[in-house]
Order: C-alpha cells, then sequence, then structure tokens
C-alpha cells in the first residue's frame, strides 16, 4: 500500500465543534418510560384530552412492536428505561421577546450559529430552535402570518391550530409505522409545524435547528409541513449535540403533505455527534420522513447531508399518490471512524405518470460503514411511473464499506426504470494531479469530495450548499495525514 | 535551477530509473527523448513528488534546496509545474473554481495576495487566448469528457496561469493537431524567459521544430546516455534509437 492510501486512512481527528454543553436551568420528568411518562409529558404541555389519547394510544401499540433489526447497522440495544424523555429549559414566564431568552441559550444557539437575532434575520431565514424537548423561539412568526403561513414549535400548535394538528398528525406516518415512529407518537416533546395556505408561496426559507443539550435525554421532535394547493416552501433543518460518552437517542417524525400544484423542498443538514474515533458516544439517529404528494402535480423533495451521528437509520420516502406528481431524493451521507449509516429512500408512485429521482452520495472513509436502502415501488394503477435512480460510493482507504440495497417492486409494466450505481475509491492520481497544482492534501480530498456530491449540493439552498460544503471538511478532517 | 545527481529510482523493487544525471539552468529548455517504457514518465514523476517511487539513491537540489525532502503541494508552490501525459478527470469540480483555486493557492505563496473574480475572469481570458482554448471548458467539470488534444491544452493553460519556474512537459505533443501544436509551442515560447526552466519530453522531433531545446537527451534503460544539442534530435528522426540501443547495450555485455 503507498503513502497516500496509508495517510487517507489515518483517521486521527475530526473535531466535533459543536460539542460543547450549555449551563441552562432545565425542568426534567426522570428517567423511564411508562404510560404516566406519556400522560406527564402530555400534562407539562397542557394538551388537550384527544392529544393525550392519541400518545396513549400510540404507547400502546409501541410495547406490541420490536426493535427492526433489519438496517445493515450493529448497535448494543437501547436501554429506553435509561433515558429522559422530557427535559426543558427552565423559564420564569412565558417569552415574548428575545431579550427574555436565557443569556446561556442564547449564547448556546450563537456558538451554533443560528441567526436567531434581529439582524440575521434580515438575511431572510426564519428559525424555530429547538433545544432537548422544547422549542424555544420562532422567529419571524408575525411577518409570515402577514401571509397566512403558520410556522410555530408544535406544541404551539397543537394549542392554537387544533383542528390542523388533528387532521393531520399521523395522516402520513400513522403512530404503528414502526417501532421507533411508535416511541415518538407516545413521547414527542415539540418540533414545528408549517401551514401554507392556498396559493401562497413562502417568500424566506424556513429552518429548525435541533439540539440535544440535556446528560441522558432522548429527542423526540414531530415536524408536520401541510401545504395547501399551489403553495410553495422550502424548509431547512440542521441538528447538533454536545460530545458525551453515552449513546444518546434521537428518534423523529417528519411528516409532509403537498396538495394539488404545491411544492415542499425539505433539506437537512444532520451534524449530531458522531462519537469519538473509537466509537464511544454519539447520536442514534433512528427516523422516519415521509411525504404524501396528496394532490395532482405536487412535488416533494428531500434533500439531506448526513455528517453526523453514530448510528443512522433513515428513509425520506415520499408516496407518490397524485397524478402527475414528482419525488426526489438528494442525498450525501458521509461516515467517517466508527460511524454507521443505513439511509436511502422509498418512492411508492401510485398515481398516473408519477415521476421520482433518486441521487445517493455515500463517502465512507475509516472504519466506518455506508449503506443505501432504496424501495422503487410501482403500483397496478401508476401508469407511465418513471424512475431515475443513481447510487454512487466513495471510498477513502480500504478499512470502510460501502453497501446498496436497491429494491424494486413493479406492478404495472409501462413504468420505466433506471438504476445506475459506482463504487470508487479517492484516486491517488487524482490527489497527485491537485497536489501538483499546488493544493494541500486536506484540500486536494475537499476538492475531490465536493465534486462526488456536487448534484446534491446543487439542490441545497444557496447559504446552506456552503455550510455543509464545510461541514463535510470538517467531518473528513484528519482523514489525509 | 535543477541538479540531479546520480539518481536510482524504484518502483515496486524493480528499479526503473539508473543513475540519472542532469543539470537545467535558469532559462535552458532541455528535451528528454527515448523509447517508450524507459522512464521519462518516471523521472518527471519523480521530480514532481509522486509518492509510489522509492528513491534509491541520489539526490536532487532544487533552487539550492533538496527536492525529495518536500511534499507534493510543496513542490507546486515552489514553482514545479508538470503537465501530465494523461492527464486525470475530476468529476464534479468545475474547471473555473479549480482554476480560480489554484491561482490563489500559488499567489498566496508567493505572497502575493489573492485576486478578485473579476480579476481572476480577466487574467484567465488572457491566458486562454494564449493557448487557443474556448472558454466554454470553464465550465465543465476538470478534464471530463475532455479530449485527449484538449486535455493538453487544459495543462499548457494551467501551466500559463501558474507561471511556474521549472515547467515538466510529459509529452505534451501527443495527441495534439497540427494547429494545437503551433499554438501551443507558441504559447510555450511566449512564456520562455530568462529564469524559466522546461523540461519536455517528447517522442517527435517536429515539436523542437517549433520549441528549440538548448540540449537533447535520450533516456534508455533508466540512464541518460546521450546528450546534444537540438541536432540530435533530428538524427533520432532520421535512424530511430536502434544505433543508441546497440551501442548502450554492447558497453553493458
Ligand atoms: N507504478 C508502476 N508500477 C510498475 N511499473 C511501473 C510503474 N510506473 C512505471 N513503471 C514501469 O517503469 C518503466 C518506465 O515507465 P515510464 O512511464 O517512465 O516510461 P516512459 O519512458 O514515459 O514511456 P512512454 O514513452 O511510453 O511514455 C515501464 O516499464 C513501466 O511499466
Ligand atoms: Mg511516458
Amino acid at each position: 500500500m503507498s503513502d497516500s492510501m496509508q495517510t487517507l486512512e489515518q483517521h486521527t481527528k475530526s473535531d466535533y465543534k459543536y460539542g460543547f454543553t450549555s449551563n441552562i436551568e432545565t425542568d426534567k420528568l426522570p428517567k423511564g418510560l411508562s404510560e404516566d411518562v406519556v400522560r406527564a409529558i402530555s400534562a407539562k404541555k397542557n394538551e388537550p384530552e384527544w392529544m393525550t389519547e392519541w400518545r396513549l394510544k400510540a404507547y400502546r401499540q409501541f410495547l406490541e412492536m420490536t426493535e427492526p433489526k433489519w438496517p445493515n447497522v450493529d448497535y448494543p440495544p437501547v436501554d429506553l428505561q435509561d433515558i429522559i424523555y422530557y427535559a426543558a429549559p427552565k423559564k420564569k414566564k412565558k417569552l415574548n421577546s428575545l431579550d427574555e431568552v436565557d443569556p446561556e441559550l442564547l449564547d448556546t444557539f450563537n456558538k451554533l450559529g443560528i441567526p436567531l437575532d434581529e439582524q440575521k434575520m434580515l438575511a431572510g431565514v426564519a428559525v424555530d430552535a429547538v433545544i432537548d424537548s422544547v422549542s424555544v423561539k420562532t422567529t419571524y412568526k408575525e411577518k409570515l402570518a402577514e401571509l397566512g403561513i403558520i410556522f410555530c414549535s408544535f406544541s404551539e400548535a397543537v394549542q392554537e391550530h387544533p383542528e390542523l394538528i388533528k387532521k393531520y398528525i399521523g395522516s402520513v406516518v400513522p403512530a404503528n409505522d414502526n417501532y421507533f415512529a411508535a416511541l415518538n407518537s407516545a413521547v414527542f416533546s415539540d418540533g414545528s409545524f408549517v401551514y401554507l395556505p392556498k396559493g401562497v408561496k413562502c417568500p424566506m426559507e424556513l429552518s429548525t435547528y435541533f439540539r440535544i443539550n440535556e446528560r441522558d435525554t432522548g429527542q423526540f421532535e414531530r415536524t408536520l409541513i401541510v401545504a395547501e394547493e399551489g403553495s410553495q416552501v422550502s424548509y431547512l433543518e440542521g441538528c447538533t449535540a454536545p460530545m458525551r460518552d453515552e449513546n444518546q437517542l434521537h428518534a423523529a417524525v417528519v411528516e409532509l403533505v403537498a396538495m394539488d400544484d404545491a411544492t415542499i423542498k425539505y433539506s437537512t443538514v444532520q451534524n449530531w455527534y458522531p462519537g469519538d474515533k473509537e466509537g464511544k458516544g454519539g447520536i442514534y439517529n433512528f427516523v422516519t420522513k415521509r411525504g404524501l404528494c396528496k394532490g395532482v402535480n405536487s412535488k416533494i423533495t428531500w434533500t439531506q447531508v448526513e455528517t453526523g451521528s453514530a448510528v443512522t437509520w433513515k428513509y425520506p420516502s415520499c408516496v407518490l399518490l397524485g397524478d402527475n406528481s414528482v419525488g426526489e431524493f438528494y442525498s450525501v451521507a458521509v461516515t467517517n471512524n466508527r460511524q454507521q449509516a443505513d439511509t436511502g429512500t422509498k418512492m411508492t408512485h401510485l398515481g398516473k405518470n408519477t415521476r421520482s429521482t433518486i441521487i445517493s452520495k455515500g463517502i465512507s472513509a475509516g472504519h466506518s460503514h455506508n449503506s443505501y436502502r432504496g424501495l422503487v415501488k410501482i403500483g397496478k394503477k401508476a401508469e407511465n411511473a418513471h424512475n431515475f435512480s443513481v447510487c454512487d460510493s466513495l471510498l477513502m482507504g480500504d478499512k470502510c464499506g460501502a453497501h446498496t440495497f436497491p429494491y424494486l417492486e413493479v406492478q404495472n409494466n409501462t413504468a420505466k426504470v433506471e438504476h445506475e450505481a459506482t463504487t470508487s475509491k479517492i484516486g491517488e492520481d487524482q490527489l497527485f494531479y491537485l497536489m501538483q497544482r499546488g493544493l494541500s492534501e486536506e484540500n486536494a480530498v475537499n476538492t475531490i469530495v465536493n465534486g462526488f456530491a456536487k448534484e446534491v449540493f446543487n439542490e441545497l439552498p444557496m447559504e446552506f450548499a456552503v455550510e455543509a460544503q464545510k461541514l463535510l471538511a470538517i467531518s473528513l478532517e484528519g482523514s489525509v495525514g | 535551477m535543477l541538479t540531479v545527481k546520480d539518481l536510482k529510482v524504484a518502483v515496486e523493487d524493480k528499479t526503473i530509473l539508473n543513475g540519472i544525471n542532469l543539470e537545467v539552468k535558469p532559462g535552458e529548455v532541455h528535451a528528454i527523448m527515448g523509447p517508450n517504457g524507459s522512464g521519462k514518465s518516471t523521472f518527471a514523476n519523480v521530480i514532481a513528488g509522486r509518492e509510489d517511487y522509492e528513491v534509491e539513491s541520489g539526490s536532487v537540489l532544487y533552487k539550492g534546496e533538496d527536492l525529495l525532502e518536500m511534499e507534493v503541494d510543496e513542490r507546486a508552490l515552489a514553482g514545479i509545474f508538470m503537465a501530465f501525459q494523461y492527464p486525470v478527470e475530476i468529476p464534479g469540480v468545475s474547471t473555473s473554481n479549480f482554476l480560480k483555486s489554484i491561482v490563489n493557492a500559488n499567489r498566496e505563496a508567493r505572497g502575493l495576495e489573492a485576486m478578485n473574480a473579476m480579476q481572476m475572469l480577466k487574467y484567465i481570458r488572457e491566458k486562454i487566448e494564449l493557448v487557443g482554448m474556448d472558454e466554454k471548458f470553464l465550465r465543465r467539470s476538470l478534464n471530463e469528457g475532455f479530449s485527449g488534444g484538449e486535455k493538453k491544452r487544459s495543462e499548457m493553460l494551467q501551466m500559463a496561469l501558474l507561471e511556474p519556474s521549472l515547467a515538466i512537459l510529459d509529452e505534451t505533443d501527443s495527441g495534439l493537431d497540427i494547429d494545437a501544436l503551433r499554438i501551443v509551442s507558441e504559447a510555450v515560447n511566449k512564456l520562455r524567459t530568462q529564469d524559466r526552466s522546461f523540461i519536455i519530453v517528447t517522442h517527435y522531433q517536429r515539436l523542437l521544430n517549433y520549441i528549440e531545446p538548448d540540449f537533447v537527451h535520450v533516456l534508455y534503460k533508466g540512464r541518460i546516455v546521450k546528450s546534444g544539442d537540438k541536432s540530435l534530435a533530428l538524427e533520432l528522426e532520421d535512424k530511430g534509437y536502434d544505433w543508441i540501443k546497440e551501442e548502450v547495450d554492447a558497453v553493458a555485455v
């Protein structure tokens, strides 16, 4: 083996710059899971009876279910009794303006680079920030309200817009969809809610930052986005967590509903703490994300840049029910050190002339394992459905693994399905070429990796694409000598 | 500029360069010729710092410094440029962004301020014209799907942009059509200065009609077995390599 391949394998360190903890006073429940805990969460949130019942029903279904074993990841069983299900920054009264937010909390958000203050809001990003279990601050709400757009925390939506929540919660991801979705449905603590009325195009990016801060807590947020006929929205979520030796569970549910001619673009820059070089600590990220293209000509695009988490299990999917609806999935998943990711998508074509595109780019370094799992399903009535999938893997060094599991179920023979897959190694030839022009090894690797992932970055809103590129560089930092 | 003494280099335990001696002074143009597999590209790669090669013995001084101690990128930033015989494709990396970043990386190394977008565009246009390239290549991925000749021109564009002290051209003429050969040669001639040196690896005397070398060397079995002026190239064109091979092989027996 040559030197440069060896240096590629020296995944010496990859400093996680979001690994700080904040000293914020919190109000939390004791560890453990039971009906009482579910009730207690609901009570803390002052939820109406129907919401409590919905949670309890989910909890009872959850008790009948078992943890899925099919993902290509390996981790010790999660002890659900050892988790705190509710932790919230203590507040003296309801927060009305930024001045009332705990300064330590604001400091945390500043460290995260969240544009929470007034000036940065002018940059045109509306932010909802969820720390541990509750949403702390939703910016820009008034301006959006003028257009009839609702953008608020999930808890608030339960209070203020119960009819919408009642109608749509669990409509895309049923409470008993899978083990972790059921768990989330029982204990979800907060999240974001977005509602776009008919014909409204959201004039700015909406964004949520999720942060796990407390020790031993799990984060179980829910996001629900409903886009009425002809509306458009672009939504971005970012996630970080402190460095901790123990594993922490993050089990979220995201549901998207797009009516006739509506477009939802959902982008994720996921940077949960990945654990250290030896694989100690890090977040278990078990997430269910699904979008329903309910109306004709509707469109849902998932774009994800996955760099963090110790174990990831995540398949943002689209159900293409409306005729001519479009589902897209663009993904860059990076694994380094001992990280494991099993991620991909499901495209379920039910309507006529439905189209889906899957672009998956996996980058594996160190001793990590990166799997793509994708299902393309063409239903009986889906005349002229069309899917195009590309799934490329890039290996750095020879101790990591890339795996692809494409599944195909076609029940209509007018379907057109195309699949391409490649696996390549970062070439010494490429590195030598770039370095011969004066780029450092690190820079050369980043250039190659960013080139590899370009089709996905192109799908991200501009300012986040830059951030994602930096994140990729940080994740692979130290992967060259 | 460059002093190579008794350089022996092996790849996977096979000795490929077997005692190279070469002195290149500022402003000189040296042509290296020789049959396939004689070690020309290996020599170029070793000077540029490729890691697959094991230097068994010998020394290389560049501007008075021990070149063999320097990393690939350090050498590049110190002014060594190699035009590749087979430039690699880098998918998804836009040519224009790449050019910007290498120009600024090299400027920074020379203590110059980074160029802004406007200055850069002007500078790149100027050099594009020099090497006769089409601007549309700037929007494509680096070398991806470029034809053989286009790749070579892209190498020349990069050379023109980086203004190296020592440029090594590994068979840049192969794959160029007649017009391109003339344009590229003219570009090289324009870049010839009193302080800039060139090592030009070629199989064809034709190139040397355009770029007049100060010296011509013949590499055979990892050794420079004959050196002369440009008339040596004419002689090789005429007689082939057999007579040299015979001479060398006779001595070796
Ligand atoms: N990485 C390598 N592994 C094994 N052998 C190598 C390697 N690199 C070069 N060689 C061998 O070294 C010898 C010299 O190769 P080199 O490419 O330097 O020749 P060249 O003079 O440039 O030939 P050409 O005129 O065909 O370009 C050849 O026999 C080649 O096969
Ligand atoms: Mg060669």
